[in-house]
Protein backbone atom coordinates (compact mmCIF):
# COMPACT_ATOMS: atom_id res chain seq x y z
CA UNK A 1 0.00 0.00 0.00
CA UNK A 2 0.97 3.36 -1.01
CA UNK A 3 1.16 6.32 1.31
CA UNK A 4 -0.93 7.54 -1.30
CA UNK A 5 -3.72 5.45 -1.14
CA UNK A 6 -3.55 5.37 2.77
CA UNK A 7 -3.99 9.31 2.73
CA UNK A 8 -6.85 8.83 0.34
CA UNK A 9 -8.56 6.43 2.62
CA UNK A 10 -8.40 8.52 5.54
CA UNK A 11 -9.62 11.27 3.74
CA UNK A 12 -11.92 10.45 1.02
CA UNK A 13 -14.03 13.47 0.94
CA UNK A 14 -17.69 14.20 0.20
CA UNK A 15 -18.65 15.65 -2.87
CA UNK A 16 -20.05 18.92 -1.00
CA UNK A 17 -16.67 19.32 0.36
CA UNK A 18 -15.12 18.78 -3.19
CA UNK A 19 -17.13 21.88 -4.50
CA UNK A 20 -16.30 24.32 -1.94
CA UNK A 21 -12.87 23.27 -2.17
CA UNK A 22 -12.54 23.71 -5.99
CA UNK A 23 -14.50 27.04 -5.53
CA UNK A 24 -11.98 28.44 -3.06
CA UNK A 25 -8.66 27.42 -4.96
CA UNK A 26 -10.54 28.22 -8.20
CA UNK A 27 -9.62 31.46 -9.64
CA UNK A 28 -6.71 33.61 -8.20
CA UNK A 29 -6.83 31.99 -4.55
CA UNK A 30 -3.13 30.64 -4.97
CA UNK A 31 -1.73 33.83 -6.01
CA UNK A 32 0.51 33.98 -2.95
CA UNK A 33 3.85 34.97 -2.44
CA UNK A 34 4.57 31.72 -1.23
CA UNK A 35 3.49 30.81 -5.02
CA UNK A 36 5.65 33.41 -6.50
CA UNK A 37 8.35 31.93 -4.02
CA UNK A 38 7.83 28.32 -5.85
CA UNK A 39 7.01 30.12 -9.09
CA UNK A 40 10.92 31.50 -9.26
CA UNK A 41 12.77 27.83 -8.29
CA UNK A 42 10.38 25.76 -10.06
CA UNK A 43 11.27 27.19 -13.63
CA UNK A 44 14.61 24.85 -14.15
CA UNK A 45 13.56 23.36 -17.10
CA UNK A 46 11.75 26.69 -18.63
CA UNK A 47 12.84 27.79 -21.84
CA UNK A 48 14.25 31.78 -21.13
CA UNK A 49 11.04 33.24 -23.11
CA UNK A 50 8.90 31.77 -20.98
CA UNK A 51 6.58 33.77 -18.39
CA UNK A 52 4.89 31.41 -16.74
CA UNK A 53 7.56 28.94 -14.93
CA UNK A 54 6.45 25.92 -14.01
CA UNK A 55 7.73 22.66 -12.14
CA UNK A 56 8.23 19.83 -14.56
CA UNK A 57 5.79 17.57 -15.04
CA UNK A 58 5.88 13.58 -13.97
CA UNK A 59 6.24 13.32 -17.90
CA UNK A 60 9.82 14.37 -17.85
CA UNK A 61 12.58 12.03 -16.89
CA UNK A 62 11.84 8.93 -15.07
CA UNK A 63 14.15 10.12 -12.12
CA UNK A 64 12.57 13.37 -11.48
CA UNK A 65 8.89 12.27 -12.21
CA UNK A 66 8.99 9.96 -9.73
CA UNK A 67 10.93 12.35 -7.20
CA UNK A 68 7.26 14.57 -7.98
CA UNK A 69 5.21 12.24 -7.80
CA UNK A 70 6.59 11.30 -3.63
CA UNK A 71 7.11 15.09 -2.97
CA UNK A 72 3.01 15.65 -4.19
CA UNK A 73 2.54 13.04 -1.59
CA UNK A 74 4.31 14.54 1.37
CA UNK A 75 2.67 18.12 0.26
CA UNK A 76 -1.07 16.90 -0.16
CA UNK A 77 -0.28 15.40 3.74
CA UNK A 78 0.75 18.89 5.08
CA UNK A 79 -2.44 20.23 3.31
CA UNK A 80 -5.01 17.48 4.90
CA UNK A 81 -3.58 18.44 8.16
CA UNK A 82 -3.24 22.06 7.66
CA UNK A 83 -6.92 22.08 6.66
CA UNK A 84 -7.79 20.41 9.92
CA UNK A 85 -6.12 23.23 11.57
CA UNK A 86 -7.60 26.05 9.93
CA UNK A 87 -10.73 24.63 10.20
CA UNK A 88 -10.45 23.70 13.76
CA UNK A 89 -9.54 27.05 14.96
CA UNK A 90 -12.28 28.78 12.52
CA UNK A 91 -14.60 26.40 14.57
CA UNK A 92 -13.48 27.49 18.26
CA UNK A 93 -13.53 30.93 17.10
CA UNK A 94 -17.55 31.07 16.15
CA UNK A 95 -18.24 28.52 19.11
CA UNK A 96 -17.72 31.57 20.90
CA UNK A 97 -16.14 29.10 23.69
CA UNK A 98 -12.91 30.86 23.90
CA UNK A 99 -13.86 33.56 26.76
CA UNK A 100 -10.27 34.65 27.63
CA UNK A 101 -9.91 37.49 25.49
CA UNK A 102 -6.12 36.99 24.98
CA UNK A 103 -6.35 33.52 24.54
CA UNK A 104 -8.97 34.16 21.97
CA UNK A 105 -6.74 36.15 19.78
CA UNK A 106 -4.19 33.86 19.87
CA UNK A 107 -6.14 30.96 18.41
CA UNK A 108 -7.53 33.52 15.58
CA UNK A 109 -4.04 34.30 14.92
CA UNK A 110 -3.15 30.64 14.78
CA UNK A 111 -5.67 29.89 12.65
CA UNK A 112 -4.93 32.71 10.09
CA UNK A 113 -1.75 31.02 9.96
CA UNK A 114 -3.18 27.88 9.22
CA UNK A 115 -5.14 29.47 6.64
CA UNK A 116 -1.84 30.84 4.76
CA UNK A 117 -0.80 27.39 5.00
CA UNK A 118 -3.32 25.71 3.03
CA UNK A 119 -3.55 28.60 0.56
CA UNK A 120 0.61 28.24 0.23
CA UNK A 121 0.65 24.18 -0.28
CA UNK A 122 -2.55 24.48 -2.40
CA UNK A 123 -0.45 26.58 -4.76
CA UNK A 124 2.23 24.18 -4.47
CA UNK A 125 0.71 21.35 -5.58
CA UNK A 126 -0.85 23.20 -8.15
CA UNK A 127 2.77 24.22 -9.10
CA UNK A 128 3.76 20.59 -9.50
CA UNK A 129 1.18 19.96 -11.68
CA UNK A 130 -1.05 18.31 -9.12
CA UNK A 131 -4.45 17.93 -7.88
CA UNK A 132 -4.84 19.15 -4.35
CA UNK A 133 -6.25 17.26 -1.72
CA UNK A 134 -9.32 17.67 -0.94
CA UNK A 135 -10.56 19.96 2.05
CA UNK A 136 -11.89 16.64 4.75
CA UNK A 137 -14.83 17.45 6.42
CA UNK A 138 -13.83 17.84 10.53
CA UNK A 139 -15.31 16.17 13.54
CA UNK A 140 -14.37 18.53 16.34
CA UNK A 141 -17.88 19.52 17.86
CA UNK A 142 -16.94 17.09 20.81
CA UNK A 143 -13.38 18.99 21.57
CA UNK A 144 -15.16 22.17 20.80
CA UNK A 145 -18.29 21.63 23.61
CA UNK A 146 -15.88 20.14 26.38
CA UNK A 147 -14.96 23.90 26.80
CA UNK A 148 -11.32 26.36 27.19
CA UNK A 149 -9.59 23.70 28.65
CA UNK A 150 -10.47 20.63 25.63
CA UNK A 151 -9.96 22.91 23.38
CA UNK A 152 -6.77 24.12 24.05
CA UNK A 153 -5.36 20.71 25.48
CA UNK A 154 -6.11 19.07 21.69
CA UNK A 155 -5.17 22.37 20.17
CA UNK A 156 -1.90 21.95 21.96
CA UNK A 157 -1.97 18.13 21.00
CA UNK A 158 -2.68 18.49 17.28
CA UNK A 159 0.06 21.22 16.76
CA UNK A 160 2.54 19.17 18.30
CA UNK A 161 2.23 16.51 15.94
CA UNK A 162 1.83 18.95 13.18
CA UNK A 163 5.32 19.87 13.93
CA UNK A 164 6.49 16.57 14.52
CA UNK A 165 4.53 15.58 10.84
CA UNK A 166 6.70 18.17 9.09
CA UNK A 167 9.63 17.14 10.51
CA UNK A 168 9.12 13.44 10.24
CA UNK A 169 8.42 14.26 6.02
CA UNK A 170 12.61 16.49 6.04
CA UNK A 171 14.73 13.84 5.34
CA UNK A 172 11.52 12.43 2.41
CA UNK A 173 11.24 15.47 0.69
CA UNK A 174 13.28 15.25 -3.05
CA UNK A 175 13.08 19.11 -4.01
CA UNK A 176 14.86 21.79 -2.04
CA UNK A 177 12.55 24.56 -3.16
CA UNK A 178 9.82 22.34 -1.28
CA UNK A 179 12.31 21.38 1.79
CA UNK A 180 12.68 24.95 2.20
CA UNK A 181 9.02 25.69 2.29
CA UNK A 182 8.40 22.65 4.50
CA UNK A 183 10.79 23.96 6.79
CA UNK A 184 9.16 27.80 6.78
CA UNK A 185 6.07 26.46 7.93
CA UNK A 186 7.49 23.37 10.47
CA UNK A 187 8.96 26.30 12.80
CA UNK A 188 6.17 27.93 12.46
CA UNK A 189 3.85 24.80 13.82
CA UNK A 190 7.13 24.62 16.66
CA UNK A 191 5.80 27.76 17.52
CA UNK A 192 2.55 27.13 17.67
CA UNK A 193 2.89 24.12 19.96
CA UNK A 194 5.24 25.84 22.38
CA UNK A 195 2.67 28.73 22.61
CA UNK A 196 0.09 26.51 23.22
CA UNK A 197 2.33 24.30 25.65
CA UNK A 198 2.65 27.31 27.55
CA UNK A 199 -1.09 27.78 27.90
CA UNK A 200 -1.75 24.65 29.47
CA UNK A 201 1.17 24.56 31.42
CA UNK A 202 3.12 21.91 29.47
CA UNK A 203 6.69 22.07 28.74
CA UNK A 204 7.55 24.36 25.54
CA UNK A 205 9.71 21.53 24.72
CA UNK A 206 8.30 17.92 25.42
CA UNK A 207 10.64 15.69 23.90
CA UNK A 208 13.58 17.57 25.36
CA UNK A 209 16.08 19.57 23.66
CA UNK A 210 16.18 17.16 20.19
CA UNK A 211 12.34 17.29 18.43
CA UNK A 212 10.87 13.75 17.82
CA UNK A 213 9.62 13.13 14.38
CA UNK A 214 6.30 11.12 13.70
CA UNK A 215 6.00 8.76 10.51
CA UNK A 216 3.07 9.80 7.99
CA UNK A 217 0.92 6.70 9.38
CA UNK A 218 0.90 7.89 12.93
CA UNK A 219 0.49 11.06 12.41
CA UNK A 220 -3.17 10.17 9.87
CA UNK A 221 -3.98 7.53 12.42
CA UNK A 222 -3.88 10.29 15.67
CA UNK A 223 -5.92 12.86 13.51
CA UNK A 224 -8.43 10.25 12.22
CA UNK A 225 -10.75 10.75 15.39
CA UNK A 226 -11.68 14.70 13.76
CA UNK A 227 -12.03 13.78 10.37
CA UNK A 228 -15.73 12.64 9.47
CA UNK A 229 -14.92 11.92 6.06
CA UNK B 1 36.32 37.68 -4.60
CA UNK B 2 33.34 39.62 -5.56
CA UNK B 3 31.25 41.66 -3.49
CA UNK B 4 28.10 43.59 -4.09
CA UNK B 5 24.76 44.83 -2.66
CA UNK B 6 21.62 44.30 -4.07
CA UNK B 7 18.82 46.79 -3.72
CA UNK B 8 15.88 44.82 -2.53
CA UNK B 9 14.38 46.64 0.27
CA UNK B 10 14.86 43.35 3.24
CA UNK B 11 18.15 42.30 2.03
CA UNK B 12 19.66 46.17 1.41
CA UNK B 13 23.10 46.25 3.22
CA UNK B 14 23.83 42.54 2.95
CA UNK B 15 26.99 41.81 1.75
CA UNK B 16 28.20 39.33 0.20
CA UNK B 17 31.41 37.55 -0.20
CA UNK B 18 32.73 34.65 -2.14
CA UNK B 19 31.85 31.75 -0.45
CA UNK B 20 28.12 32.02 -0.12
CA UNK B 21 27.61 34.29 -3.05
CA UNK B 22 25.89 31.42 -4.89
CA UNK B 23 23.36 30.37 -1.74
CA UNK B 24 22.93 34.02 -1.54
CA UNK B 25 21.67 34.45 -4.63
CA UNK B 26 19.34 31.93 -4.45
CA UNK B 27 17.63 34.17 -1.64
CA UNK B 28 18.21 37.25 -3.02
CA UNK B 29 16.12 36.23 -6.47
CA UNK B 30 13.42 34.58 -4.52
CA UNK B 31 12.97 38.01 -2.60
CA UNK B 32 13.55 39.18 -6.24
CA UNK B 33 10.41 37.21 -7.62
CA UNK B 34 8.24 37.98 -4.59
CA UNK B 35 8.90 41.50 -5.68
CA UNK B 36 8.96 41.87 -9.37
CA UNK B 37 7.58 38.78 -10.69
CA UNK B 38 8.64 35.32 -10.86
CA UNK B 39 9.28 35.08 -14.37
CA UNK B 40 11.69 37.87 -14.66
CA UNK B 41 14.48 35.79 -12.16
CA UNK B 42 13.66 32.10 -13.46
CA UNK B 43 17.31 32.18 -15.04
CA UNK B 44 19.03 33.27 -12.26
CA UNK B 45 17.53 30.81 -9.64
CA UNK B 46 19.00 27.82 -11.98
CA UNK B 47 22.23 29.65 -11.95
CA UNK B 48 22.35 30.21 -8.26
CA UNK B 49 21.33 26.69 -7.99
CA UNK B 50 23.81 25.39 -9.79
CA UNK B 51 26.46 27.16 -8.02
CA UNK B 52 25.77 25.76 -4.72
CA UNK B 53 26.39 26.28 -1.34
CA UNK B 54 28.86 25.42 1.25
CA UNK B 55 29.54 21.41 2.48
CA UNK B 56 27.70 19.86 5.42
CA UNK B 57 30.71 20.49 7.66
CA UNK B 58 30.84 24.25 7.12
CA UNK B 59 26.83 24.39 7.50
CA UNK B 60 27.36 22.38 11.07
CA UNK B 61 30.23 24.34 12.06
CA UNK B 62 27.82 27.47 11.50
CA UNK B 63 25.14 26.07 13.17
CA UNK B 64 27.56 24.93 16.05
CA UNK B 65 28.74 28.47 16.48
CA UNK B 66 25.40 29.93 16.82
CA UNK B 67 24.60 27.20 18.97
CA UNK B 68 27.72 28.84 21.58
CA UNK B 69 26.70 31.89 20.83
CA UNK B 70 22.99 31.09 22.64
CA UNK B 71 24.57 28.80 24.86
CA UNK B 72 26.36 32.08 26.50
CA UNK B 73 23.90 34.19 26.32
CA UNK B 74 21.69 32.10 28.77
CA UNK B 75 24.63 31.95 30.78
CA UNK B 76 24.93 35.83 31.03
CA UNK B 77 21.31 35.60 31.76
CA UNK B 78 22.08 33.84 35.15
CA UNK B 79 23.79 36.68 36.22
CA UNK B 80 20.42 38.65 35.67
CA UNK B 81 18.02 39.47 38.13
CA UNK B 82 15.39 37.63 36.10
CA UNK B 83 11.58 36.74 37.04
CA UNK B 84 11.56 33.15 38.27
CA UNK B 85 9.13 32.16 34.97
CA UNK B 86 11.99 34.03 32.87
CA UNK B 87 14.32 32.32 35.19
CA UNK B 88 13.30 28.87 34.47
CA UNK B 89 13.00 29.34 30.83
CA UNK B 90 16.66 30.62 30.55
CA UNK B 91 17.43 27.80 32.54
CA UNK B 92 16.10 25.27 30.59
CA UNK B 93 16.66 27.02 26.96
CA UNK B 94 20.71 27.12 28.22
CA UNK B 95 20.40 23.42 28.59
CA UNK B 96 18.83 22.89 25.62
CA UNK B 97 21.29 24.93 23.45
CA UNK B 98 24.58 23.30 25.33
CA UNK B 99 22.95 19.89 24.00
CA UNK B 100 23.10 21.41 20.70
CA UNK B 101 26.47 22.38 21.37
CA UNK B 102 27.82 18.98 22.06
CA UNK B 103 25.29 17.22 19.55
CA UNK B 104 26.71 19.51 16.50
CA UNK B 105 30.49 19.23 17.78
CA UNK B 106 30.14 15.44 18.08
CA UNK B 107 28.26 15.57 14.18
CA UNK B 108 31.53 18.08 12.93
CA UNK B 109 33.92 15.17 14.17
CA UNK B 110 32.05 12.55 12.99
CA UNK B 111 32.25 14.43 9.11
CA UNK B 112 36.05 14.59 9.56
CA UNK B 113 35.65 18.07 10.28
CA UNK B 114 37.34 20.00 13.04
CA UNK B 115 34.74 21.96 15.17
CA UNK B 116 35.52 26.04 15.13
CA UNK B 117 37.43 27.76 18.57
CA UNK B 118 35.08 28.83 21.14
CA UNK B 119 34.68 32.64 20.62
CA UNK B 120 34.22 34.94 23.21
CA UNK B 121 31.00 36.82 23.83
CA UNK B 122 29.43 39.85 25.14
CA UNK B 123 25.79 40.62 25.42
CA UNK B 124 25.05 43.64 26.08
CA UNK B 125 21.80 42.69 28.51
CA UNK B 126 21.45 44.59 32.19
CA UNK B 127 18.15 43.53 33.19
CA UNK B 128 14.91 41.40 32.17
CA UNK B 129 13.60 43.58 29.41
CA UNK B 130 16.68 44.01 27.54
CA UNK B 131 17.52 40.07 27.85
CA UNK B 132 14.20 39.11 26.91
CA UNK B 133 14.30 41.57 23.65
CA UNK B 134 17.90 39.86 22.53
CA UNK B 135 16.60 36.40 23.43
CA UNK B 136 13.58 37.25 20.68
CA UNK B 137 16.41 38.30 18.33
CA UNK B 138 18.59 35.54 18.81
CA UNK B 139 16.08 32.75 18.62
CA UNK B 140 14.63 34.25 15.59
CA UNK B 141 17.48 34.54 14.25
CA UNK B 142 18.79 31.02 14.81
CA UNK B 143 15.56 29.65 13.23
CA UNK B 144 15.97 31.55 10.31
CA UNK B 145 19.45 30.81 10.28
CA UNK B 146 18.82 26.89 10.41
CA UNK B 147 15.99 27.30 7.66
CA UNK B 148 18.41 29.05 5.65
CA UNK B 149 21.06 26.42 5.61
CA UNK B 150 19.01 23.12 5.90
CA UNK B 151 18.12 22.81 1.99
CA UNK B 152 21.56 23.12 1.19
CA UNK B 153 22.85 20.21 3.28
CA UNK B 154 23.54 17.05 1.66
CA UNK B 155 23.50 14.23 3.90
CA UNK B 156 19.99 13.15 4.81
CA UNK B 157 20.99 12.43 8.60
CA UNK B 158 22.61 15.84 8.89
CA UNK B 159 19.21 17.39 7.16
CA UNK B 160 17.22 15.52 9.96
CA UNK B 161 19.45 16.11 13.01
CA UNK B 162 19.24 20.02 11.94
CA UNK B 163 15.39 19.49 11.73
CA UNK B 164 15.78 18.25 15.13
CA UNK B 165 16.71 20.93 16.38
CA UNK B 166 15.37 23.90 14.74
CA UNK B 167 12.05 22.74 15.75
CA UNK B 168 13.87 23.38 19.23
CA UNK B 169 14.77 26.81 18.11
CA UNK B 170 11.17 27.71 17.34
CA UNK B 171 9.60 26.69 20.21
CA UNK B 172 12.29 28.89 22.22
CA UNK B 173 11.27 31.69 20.00
CA UNK B 174 7.83 31.24 20.87
CA UNK B 175 8.08 30.78 24.30
CA UNK B 176 10.76 33.35 25.00
CA UNK B 177 8.05 36.31 22.55
CA UNK B 178 5.48 34.95 24.88
CA UNK B 179 6.99 36.38 27.64
CA UNK B 180 7.88 39.68 26.30
CA UNK B 181 4.36 39.96 25.53
CA UNK B 182 5.06 39.60 21.68
CA UNK B 183 2.94 37.39 19.53
CA UNK B 184 4.82 33.56 19.34
CA UNK B 185 4.52 33.42 15.86
CA UNK B 186 4.35 36.79 14.10
CA UNK B 187 4.25 35.09 10.67
CA UNK B 188 3.07 31.73 8.73
CA UNK B 189 6.12 31.51 7.42
CA UNK B 190 9.84 31.57 9.04
CA UNK B 191 11.83 33.53 6.89
CA UNK B 192 15.51 31.74 5.73
CA UNK B 193 18.63 33.78 6.29
CA UNK B 194 21.54 33.78 4.47
CA UNK B 195 24.75 32.85 6.51
CA UNK B 196 26.47 36.47 5.91
CA UNK B 197 23.15 38.13 6.72
CA UNK B 198 23.25 36.12 10.44
CA UNK B 199 27.01 36.49 10.23
CA UNK B 200 26.51 40.04 10.22
CA UNK B 201 23.62 39.73 12.74
CA UNK B 202 25.38 38.36 15.38
CA UNK B 203 28.45 40.26 14.77
CA UNK B 204 27.87 42.76 17.66
CA UNK B 205 28.01 39.75 20.37
CA UNK B 206 31.24 38.42 19.22
CA UNK B 207 34.57 39.72 20.84
CA UNK B 208 36.88 37.87 19.62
Amino acid sequence: MTDTQSTMEVLASDPSSRKRFLKMVGGTGAASAFAVFLAACGSDDDDKSSGAPEVSKPSGSKASGKDVKSDLEIVNYALTLEYLEADFYKQVIESGEVKDKKVAELAMKIGENEQEHVEALTATVNQLGGTPAPQPTTKFEDVISGGPDMILKTAAEVENLGAAAYLGQAGKIKSPEILAAALSIHSVEARHAAALNTLIGKSVTPDGAFAKPASMDKVLKAVKPFIAS
Amino acid sequence: MTKETLAIPELEGVEIHGTTRGAFLLRATLAAGAVYGAGAVAPFVKQAMAQGGMGDVDIVNYALTLELLETAFYKKGESLKLSSEVKKLASQFGKDEAEHVDALTATVKKLGGKPPKKPTFTFPVKDEKSFLELAVTLEDTGVSAYNGAAPMIKSKDVLKAAGTIVQIEGRHAAAIRLAAGEDPAPEAFDKALEMQAVLDAVKPFIKA
